[in-house]
This record gives structure tokens, C-alpha cells and sequence, in this order.
């Protein structure tokens, strides 16, 4: 649990072998409020870093996930669909959108370990 | 100056209160060259009786549809308005509140704007309708950029049948977003033979097939085959009706198959208004509802667990996505939808389909009236309430010549199509519940002596 | 089901005259119909063999049903006709009933848009009055009377922009909009292929110029401004601006949403603007009937006014005409197309003129006098109990924000439920979006100085009451409206959008009464 990395866009990957799981930080859902419904990406799109992954929607607001590193999709959480509350309760665990098999590793140091993340969503408002 | 409550010492207490000493001050980001500081060239206010006698001046420079016999259609239907649809619609609640941003008052609005919801989708067979678009033409355009989404393609292939003005809008709104339409060209042939030609036009870079039912000429077509085509492909299939009482009595679209549904709704419970405010209808099938533009209301319960309803998937709409919106729709049709709302309760399913058939039953007896008219044929072989004629002479002057007797006999064909040749002589003749018998004879006299 | 306080629950779940009242569906009364109609001759059908088959699903009702179905509905609505209704940005004023009537003349009402020529000729006059009466009070020398609303008005000018710029070779590729600006205008531009670009507000409310400048370049179109603004301010560098966006080859367009502070005042044309949709809605007072229907006439300048859509109404030596179709040369040879069905919201048109005729040229500019001196009479008496994001004066609207609320664990969404318990439809809220909790108010030139004078002490008095530590009494609210607050997640995240027969009423679960 503790290779997990955040973009700045607010989205986490928990890298295991070459298979990084996706999904949106808990700071992310509490600014969202609500989730209401999700769009996930296909199985085998491939993806390139900052591209968009999914889409996630609170009542009041729509927001792209963003891809933090470049990769190929093989695997996505369906029970998201029936269950959007799932990302509310469990943003960093069964709260996962999409795994991807990762063709960029180099691109995971960009990203920030959790003590960084936490202090940059605390940062400057 | 009735509409303005403030009176004299008011402004000035208030004037007084802001601390400034005239009404100019309030105005003073305006950069002064940009002040107009005389009355503009405007007559000034009057009274009730004056602005009366001015439009009253004006409408009676116009020959009603209902002083004579009226037999126009093409996308505008003249029927019968119950009396209490415009009591109802002219309440001030309903007349004065606007879209509901605030559900917990405004419940009115969005419990009919659910049962429109519901009627819509009932009558057309599909799965989910949205809260009104501006007209069916508009509404057929919207269809359109749906299926471009929902595919991801950008071919539009456009039925023959299509209204003119509907593949005109679909035309424009297309025209500056890399959208390329192929239109068969017209041909008002006694039945519709355009649905294997459509197929034909189908490839895998085709988002939808637009089709109309009954079309503009007022034919009836199954487009089942059509559907099945186009789902092979990948494609959708966009139903238009532009005659929404043809549901009465005419297999629905979503019974066809069909992707994406929209009409004109002006016939149920809206005046003709010389072409505005209309009603348009959007339905689809439940999978697509997120690709929807437009309001749509939705079912709730509140803190207390009672029933209620909300504005919903509003995520969708241009106030909360902005450029990534479905639509850039924001006000549609509330009022109309309403007054369509109402017709249709007054009507329930037995008087829909009854008024349906009478309008069928109308425009069979108009037109077994007109075949007996020499240099009049009747073209079309299955039609619900409108039907082309092909006369002896062209057919703008005969329309002309029929209103100079008092009768509005029909839609000339060429100021649908100005640009094709061969249809001078072609009339569109629309029939319903609101013409007599003795209207019928007017028009076969009238059409006689013209011809 | 259990009411709130110390008043006991009723066996109906009414209360008093306010009524629950089912949906049409569940009311259904089969043998009845709200429409007497002959059952016609039997007549050989020529439908082709695509009868409908099966029952509609549509309920029965008889009238009276009917009619008390719609008036019980109409009373869970707030209206102008109810109260003091200031959401800003939507000028929902007063909406004379004369308006109503002539609307409903059957030379207006009862006409077929495909009638011959010489049967509405007094139409025709119709929409070239109005057009006559919007030229003279914009300045402008063209208008595009067709769109359907608001929006549509705004794609009919970006349209013709884009066609302009087409026609030079040289259609662009970014429209710069506002970050305060309605949703409408970036949808509106991403509907015609631009990318949309955002220009941030300036600490004074109005647009940043100098990022503005920065953007501008030969791939601007246009840009989108909306004056008065969304903050309820005049953008005073106007004319500045429109001389920086025409030097770099784009065009202004005007969001005329809020043209009802300026009328009779400032013509647009003055301001350098070339294109500006105006809301017959808004600001001539045709009623917004819950949601539309609206009316969106385009201004165009001189170098526009050529790729207007159609139909063109045309006065010629033998009276008026209509141009329907795009023609090789002369009128209408560059339209845009078509934007919908027929001519235009002629039912609109009626009402709006009878509106400007009634008030004259006098009665329009006192309008909008009065409607800004309305607003801020409410800026400065209220300018110490909520807070004000930007200093006065301000025009038909003031925005006020949530700092007043600061750490009251009041929020602005709040703050209005509470409004809607005294009896006043709120404000605008969240919007503009660039503003934090955003209370967008919009008194108009229709209430009197005691309307005013009542929501403003109310507001003190509710102000007072969340920073003395009363969060809940806003938190709970509202408690007396015909519904408390209603579950949105709900609604959006398992959507029922129509009635289904095997569809139970969710409020009748615990088996109560009524509901």
C-alpha cells in the first residue's frame, strides 16, 4: 500500500508489476460531493499520459480522470456503474476505475508519494 | 406608465438612500460618448385601448385559417384546442415561474413536465423523453449531433422524405463541424421506395439514417428493415414526425426500431401561430438518456420520504459542462409542452386514437373528393391526414386563386422545393378533425373552378 | 406521514389548500375522456397496413379531473404573479396580461406559417415592427428575427461570424468567453467547431483586458462578452476592447441577456459591438412560462447582416415577402441556413411588442431606470449585512457572495431555503461561477419600494439569525414549502425520468396516506 502515487489532477495508480490500478483521491470525492455516475474507458484503449480516462459526475459537476501514466487498458471496475457511491466510500480501494498494463514507467516519478499529495491539496488555497 | 409600481417620491427616498443625486450617477461605468441622452425615435407610452387598436389593426390584415376552410399542413396542423387547455395554461403559476431551479417550489412544473415526459415516450414507443425542445425541426438537428456523439461517426444520411426545413436545420447546424450529409434527391413517387435506397448509402462512417413518418409528401413507410440495417452497421436510426396525432393510429416509431425519436407537438394543445412557439419532442432508448440534450425531470423522494421531482442529469447541459455540453439548449418550450400535456390528458388513449382516426377518416374523404376533380390527382397511396396532390396548373398560382375564393386549399410542393423541377404542379393537401364536410365541398368547388 | 413542529399530521397528507395530487397516470378512470369526438364512418383505412396496435397507455380522465389535476399543480409553483421572485440574470419582471390577450387574436394566433402572402401581410408587418422598434433601440442596422431563444441566438451569431470569416478564407479556430459568462456561450461556440478559451474577471468585476489583449491573435473569431455582465456591472473598457478585438480581425459578440438595464439608455451599436442576441423573455416581458417558450432576435452589423438565416421577412413595393429558400445571388445568398421550422416566435413577437408599444420609447428607458435603481437600492442597504464582491454602483442586478457566512456553517444553498420559507423565490445561486457562493439578485423594475423593502429586512433578519449560531434553522430548510429538500443524488444516480404502470409512488412505501 504504499507505492501509491497522486497526479496533481487528483488521480492515485498503485503500480503491481507492469499493472497500474487507477482511481481519484479521497480529497478528490469530497470535492466532488456525491458521485452519481461514472464512464469508463474500453478495455484495451490505449491511453497516453494526461489523457482522459474516465469520466466521473456529482449532481452539480462533471470531471475528466485524467491518465497519470501512459498504458493500455486491461481491466475496469464495472461495479461502479451500479454502485458510483462505492468512490465516495472508498475512493483509494474498491473505489478503482480502470487498470491499465503501464507502457511508461519512467513517467510514475513525475508523481507525487502520498506525504507530497497531502501536502499539496493542503497548500495555498 | 401601469407596469411600474415606483412612484415619484420613491425614487427620490431612494435615490437618497444609495447617497447619489440623480439616476444618471447609477450609470456612470457607461462611457459618455456611448449616452443617449434624448428620447429615441419611438412613439411613447400608451394605453391598453391604443395598443389594441394597433395590433388588432394588424391581425385583421390577416385571413385566419379558422374564417375559411383550411387545408395546410407541411409541418403546421390546425386543430381544435380544447377550451380548457388555455384556461389552464394561462395561469399565473404556470405562465409567470420559470425553468425550476428550485424544486421545492416548483413541483408543479416538474411533476407535468414528468407526465410530458411520459406521454411522449408512451406515445412514440420509446424508453425516455426529455422536457421539450424548440420545434420538431430543431429537435431533428439536436438528433443528429446526438448520434455524432453516441457513434462517433460523421456521416448523416437524410432521408428524401425528410421535411425540407428539418434537413435544412440538420444542414446548418452541421455545416461548420465536419459533419457530411448525404440527401437523396426528392421524389414524391405514390409510395416510398427511398428505404432501400437509404440502406444502400449506409457504410461504417454513417452515425445515423434520418427518416420522417408519415414523410413530407404523407406517406407511411415501415421502417423496421431500415432499423435493422442500420444497427447492422453500427448506425442509428432518427425518426422525425411532423404530425403528432398520426401516433394516434399510426405504428410508432419505437416500434420500428428506432434510435432517437423526435416530432413537432404543435398539434396537441398550440395554435399554428404563423410558424411559433412550437413544441418539439426528443425520445430515445434508455442507453443513450446520458447523450440526451435538454431538461429532463426526474423522480425523487424529499427529507421526509414524499414523492417529488428534480431536475436531473443535469451534468449533461450547458450550465454545468459548458463547451463539452450536449446542447447549448437552455429555455425551451415549458408553456407548450404544458398545453400539449393538458390536450393530451383531456384526450387519454381512447381520444387520441379517436382523433387520430378521424383525421385519417377526414383526409380519405377529401381525397376519394378530390380524385373526382378533373386536373386533380391524387398521388399518394397510404397516407394518415395529408396526402400530394399533382394538378393541371402550377400550384403556387392555384393556391393563390383558391385564397382569393376564400379557401386555403393546400402547400404549394415548389415553396417546400424551389430548387427541383417537375414539382410546379404539385399541391399538399392536409385534412383534420376541424374540416367539415361542407369544407370539403368548399375546396372541390373552389378547386373546379380554378382548375 | 408526520409534519414538521407541533402541528399533528393529517389523515390525507394534505394540508389545507395545499393538496397532493397523484400523477395523471394514477388517476386513470377507464370510460372516461376529457373530449367528446363522433366515432367516425367506417371507411376502407389508408394507412398501408401500419395500424397501431394495442392500448396507448395514456390515462382517462374526464374535464373536470383534468382541470383540477392542473390547477393542484399550479399551486406547488412559485411565480412572478406569487411574489417578490429575484433570480438574477433571468429578469423575471412583471408580465402584463394585455400581452396575453392580443397574443391570442386569431389573425396572430390562428395562422398557418405556409398560408399565401396575401393572407398575412399584417404578420409579416408584425415581425418588421419589432425588428423596426429593436433596430432603433440598439442602433443596430439588422436583425435575425427567427431564433428560437436566447441560445439559438447566440448559435445563429457565432454562426455568422464563422460564415463571415469563411467567406474572408480565414474561419479561425478560438472563441474567448468569459470566465463569469452564461454555460450557453461556450456551448454556443463549441457548437459552431471553436475551442473555447477563458478570460478571467479583473478585482473590479469586469473582464481582465489586458489578458484579453494577450490572447487576441489571428486565430480569434470572436469574442463573447456579456454586458451588462454576469456581476450585474457595466463593462466600462467596452469600447477599448472592441476596438483591440476588430484590430486583430475577430468580432464582438454581445450576450444581450442583460439588455434590459441599458434600453432606452446605451444602444449597443455605440459600443462597438457587431453581433448581440437579445431575450424577448428578459427584457420585454414575455412570460418565461416555467421554462420557455422564449425568443432570441439576432443585431447584426452591417458586414453580418448578409448570412442571417431564414426566412428573411422583405418589404417590397408590393408589400411584404418572405424569403424561404438560399437564393445564387442578391438576399439571402449567404444565409447560414435555417434554424428551425417556420419564421420565427411570432406568439412572442405579439406579446413583446404590445409590451414596448404600451411602454413607449419614455416608459422603456424608465424601466430600465428603475429596475437599476431597484438593485442598488438593495446594494447599499444591504451592502453591510451581506458581502459584495465588487464595490457599486451596479446595474439591474447586484451580486452578493458567501463571506457573510463565514463560519456560520450557513451556506448560500442554505441561506435561500430559509428565503423560500418567508415567502420569496431566492436568488441566483453558484452563479456566476467564478464567484464563491454567489447569490446573483435581480430585483427588477416591478416591485415596489415596499417589495424591496420587506426582502430586505427579511434578509437582515435572516443574516442575523445564522450568525448567531441558528445553523440548522437553515440547514432543515425549508420546512413549509409544498416539498422540504429533495434528494438529488438520488435522482441522478438511479434516474426514473417517466412513469411506469409497475412503478409504485416511492412516497406511499411506508404505506401512509396520501403522498
Amino acid at each position: 500500500m504504499s507505492d501509491i502515487k497522486y497526479a496533481e489532477d487528483h488521480e492515485w495508480i498503485r503500480l503491481d508489476g507492469d499493472t497500474g490500478t487507477i482511481g481519484i483521491s479521497v480529497y478528490a470525492q469530497e470535492q466532488l460531493g456525491d458521485v452519481v455516475y461514472v464512464e469508463l474507458p474500453k478495455i484495451g484503449q490505449k491511453v497516453g499520459r494526461g489523457d482522459q480516462l474516465a469520466v466521473v459526475e456529482s449532481v452539480k459537476a462533471a470531471s475528466e480522470v485524467f491518465a497519470p501514466v501512459s498504458g493500455e487498458v486491461v481491466e475496469i471496475n464495472a461495479d461502479l456503474v451500479a454502485k458510483p457511491e462505492i468512490i465516495n466510500e472508498d475512493a483509494e480501494g474498491l473505489g478503482w476505475f480502470a487498470r491499465i498494463k503501464v507502457s511508461g514507467a519512467a513517467e510514475l516519478d513525475g508523481l507525487m508519494d502520498k506525504a507530497a499529495y497531502a501536502d499539496y491539496v493542503k497548500g495555498p488555497d | 406608465m401601469r407596469y411600474l409600481p415606483l412612484a415619484g417620491a420613491d425614487r427620490s427616498d431612494m435615490l437618497d438612500a444609495i447617497g447619489v443625486k440623480s439616476i444618471e450617477d447609477l450609470f456612470a461605468d457607461v462611457p459618455v460618448a456611448a449616452r443617449i441622452d434624448k428620447p429615441f425615435d419611438l412613439p411613447p407610452h400608451s394605453g391598453e385601448i391604443e395598443v389594441e387598436r394597433a395590433l388588432a389593426a394588424m391581425a385583421a390584415k390577416n385571413v385566419s385559417a379558422g374564417t375559411v376552410p383550411c387545408f395546410l399542413g407541411a409541418g403546421a396542423h390546425r386543430h381544435h384546442i380544447p377550451a380548457a387547455v388555455d384556461h389552464l395554461v394561462q395561469r399565473g403559476e404556470f405562465l409567470t415561474s420559470y425553468t425550476p431551479y428550485q424544486p421545492e417550489i416548483s413541483q408543479g412544473t416538474l411533476q407535468f413536465l414528468y407526465e410530458f415526459q411520459t406521454q411522449v415516450a408512451l406515445i412514440t414507443a420509446m424508453d425516455v423523453a426529455n422536457a421539450s425542445m424548440y420545434d420538431g425541426a430543431s429537435a431533428t438537428a439536436e438528433a443528429v449531433m446526438m448520434a455524432r456523439r453516441i457513434t462517433g461517426r460523421d456521416k448523416v444520411v437524410v432521408s428524401a422524405g425528410l421535411h425540407p426545413h428539418y434537413r435544412d436545420c440538420v444542414t446548418s447546424f452541421a455545416q461548420f463541424i465536419g459533419v457530411k450529409i448525404v440527401a437523396p434527391p426528392p421524389n414524391p413517387a405514390p409510395q416510398f421506395e427511398g428505404a432501400v435506397e437509404l440502406a444502400t448509402l449506409l457504410d461504417e462512417a454513417t452515425a445515423c439514417v434520418v427518416v420522417q413518418n408519415p414523410d413530407v409528401f404523407g406517406r407511411l413507410q415501415d421502417f423496421t428493415p431500415l432499423a435493422r440495417h442500420c444497427h447492422d452497421i453500427g448506425a442509428l436510426l432518427v425518426v422525425a414526425v411532423s404530425e403528432v396525432i398520426s401516433l394516434g393510429c399510426v405504428r410508432p416509431p419505437g416500434e420500428m426500431d428506432a434510435d432517437i425519436v423526435v416530432a413537432e407537438g404543435q398539434s396537441l394543445g398550440n395554435p399554428m401561430n404563423f410558424g411559433g412557439p412550437y413544441v418539439g419532442l426528443f425520445a430515445s432508448r434508455d442507453e443513450f438518456v446520458r447523450q440526451m440534450p435538454g431538461r429532463i425531470s426526474g423522480e425523487t423522494t424529499d427529507i421526509e420520504g414524499r414523492r417529488g421531482w428534480v431536475l436531473t442529469l443535469a451534468t449533461r447541459e450547458q450550465h454545468i459542462r459548458r463547451q463539452k455540453a450536449t446542447s447549448n439548449i437552455c429555455t425551451n418550450s415549458g408553456l407548450c409542452a404544458l398545453a400539449f400535456t393538458i390536450h393530451l390528458a383531456l384526450l387519454g388513449s381512447v381520444g387520441f386514437e379517436r382523433l387520430a382516426r378521424i383525421n385519417h377518416h377526414r383526409a380519405v374523404k377529401c381525397a376519394d373528393a378530390l380524385a373526382g376533380v378533373p386536373g386533380c390527382d391524387v398521388i399518394t397511396e397510404h397516407f394518415f391526414n395529408e396526402f400530394t396532390v399533382k394538378l393541371s396548373k402550377p400550384a403556387t398560382d392555384v393556391a393563390d386563386d383558391l385564397a382569393d375564393k376564400g379557401v386555403l386549399g393546400g402547400v404549394p410542393v415548389s415553396r417546400l422545393y424551389p430548387e427541383v423541377e417537375g414539382f410546379e404542379n404539385l399541391l399538399l393537401v392536409a385534412a383534420s378533425e376541424t374540416n367539415s364536410d361542407a369544407d370539403i365541398t368548399a375546396l372541390v368547388q373552389a378547386l373546379g373552378d380554378v382548375l | 406521514m408526520s409534519d414538521t413542529g407541533i402541528i399533528p399530521a393529517t389523515f390525507t397528507g394534505n394540508r389545507g389548500l395545499a393538496i397532493e395530487e397523484k400523477l395523471i397516470f394514477e388517476q386513470d378512470s377507464p370510460g372516461c375522456c376529457g373530449v367528446d369526438l363522433p366515432e367516425p364512418d367506417a371507411v376502407a383505412d389508408r394507412l398501408g397496413g401500419l395500424q397501431r396496435t394495442g392500448d396507448l397507455g395514456l390515462p382517462s380522465l374526464a374535464e373536470p379531473e383534468v382541470v383540477r389535476h392542473f390547477v393542484r399543480l399550479s399551486q406547488k409553483n412559485y411565480a412572478i404573479d406569487t411574489g417578490f421572485y429575484p433570480l438574477g440574470s433571468c429578469t423575471m419582471k412583471y408580465n402584463p396580461r394585455l400581452n396575453e390577450k392580443l397574443a391570442r387574436l386569431a389573425g396572430f394566433a390562428d395562422l398557418h406559417p405556409l398560408q399565401p402572402r396575401s393572407t398575412v401581410q399584417g404578420a409579416l408587418e408584425l415581425i418588421e415592427t419589432l425588428s423596426h422598434w429593436l433596430q432603433v433601440l440598439t442602433g443596430m442596422p439588422a436583425f435575425a428575427m427567427s431564433p428560437a431563444a436566447g441560445a439559438q441566438g447566440e448559435l445563429c451569431g457565432i454562426m455568422c461570424i464563422r460564415a463571415a470569416l469563411e467567406d474572408r478564407g480565414d474561419p479561425r479556430r478560438r472563441v474567448l468567453v468569459p470566465g463569469s459568462a452564461h454555460g450557453t456561450n461556450p456551448a454556443t461556440a463549441a457548437a459552431c467547431g471553436y475551442e473555447v478559451e477563458q478570460i478571467p474577471s479583473n478585482p473590479r468585476g469586469r473582464i481582465d483586458s489586458t489578458v484579453l489583449k494577450a490572447k487576441l491573435g489571428d486565430d480569434v473569431a470572436a469574442i463573447m462578452l456579456t454586458n451588462p455582465n454576469t456581476c450585474g456591472l457595466f463593462e466600462d473598457e467596452i469600447i477599448d476592447i472592441a476596438a483591440a478585438v476588430h484590430d486583430a480581425g475577430a468580432f464582438l459578440y454581445c450576450d444581450g441577456a442583460n439588455f434590459n438595464a441599458i434600453v432606452g439608455r446605451v444602444r449597443p451599436a455605440d459600443l462597438g459591438i457587431d453581433v448581440m442576441q437579445l431575450n424577448l423573455h428578459k427584457t420585454f416581458s414575455t412570460p418565461h412560462g416555467g421554462g420557455g417558450p422564449g425568443s432570441g432576435p439576432v443585431a447584426l452589423v452591417k458586414d453580418l447582416a448578409p448570412y442571417a438565416p431564414l426566412p428573411l421577412v422583405v418589404n417590397g413595393a408590393d408589400g411584404f415577402r418572405l424569403i424561404e429558400h438560399a437564393v445564387a445571388e442578391g438576399e439571402g445568398a449567404k444565409t447560414i441556413g435555417r434554424l428551425r421550422g417556420f419564421h420565427g416566435q411570432i406568439g412572442v413577437f405579439v406579446r413583446a411588442l404590445a409590451y414596448m408599444m404600451s411602454l413607449g420609447s419614455d416608459g422603456l428607458r424608465q424601466a430600465a431606470d428603475d429596475a437599476v435603481l431597484a438593485a442598488n437600492y438593495l446594494l447599499v442597504r444591504l451592502q453591510d449585512t451581506l458581502t459584495l464582491p465588487y464595490p457599486g454602483p451596479c446595474m439591474h442586478e447586484v451580486l452578493f457572495d458567501d463571506g457573510f457566512l463565514h463560519d456560520t456553517g450557513v451556506t448560500t444553498l442554505d441561506f435561500s431555503k430559509a428565503l423560500i420559507d418567508e415567502g420569496f423565490h431566492p436568488t441566483t445561486i453558484y452563479f456566476p461561477l467564478d464567484v464563491h457562493g454567489a447569490m446573483l439578485t435581480e430585483p427588477t423594475e416591478t416591485e415596489s419600494k415596499a417589495s424591496l423593502d420587506q426582502f430586505i429586512a427579511t434578509v437582515k433578519a435572516l443574516a442575523a439569525r445564522a450568525k448567531s449560531g441558528d445553523a440548522e434553522f437553515f440547514t432543515d430548510a425549508p420546512r413549509r414549502a409544498p416539498r422540504r429538500r429533495l434528494d438529488e443524488t438520488k435522482a441522478a444516480r438511479h434516474p426514473v425520468l417517466r412513469w411506469r404502470r409497475d412503478h409504485d409512488d416511492p412516497g406511499d412505501v411506508e404505506g401512509a396516506a396520501g403522498g
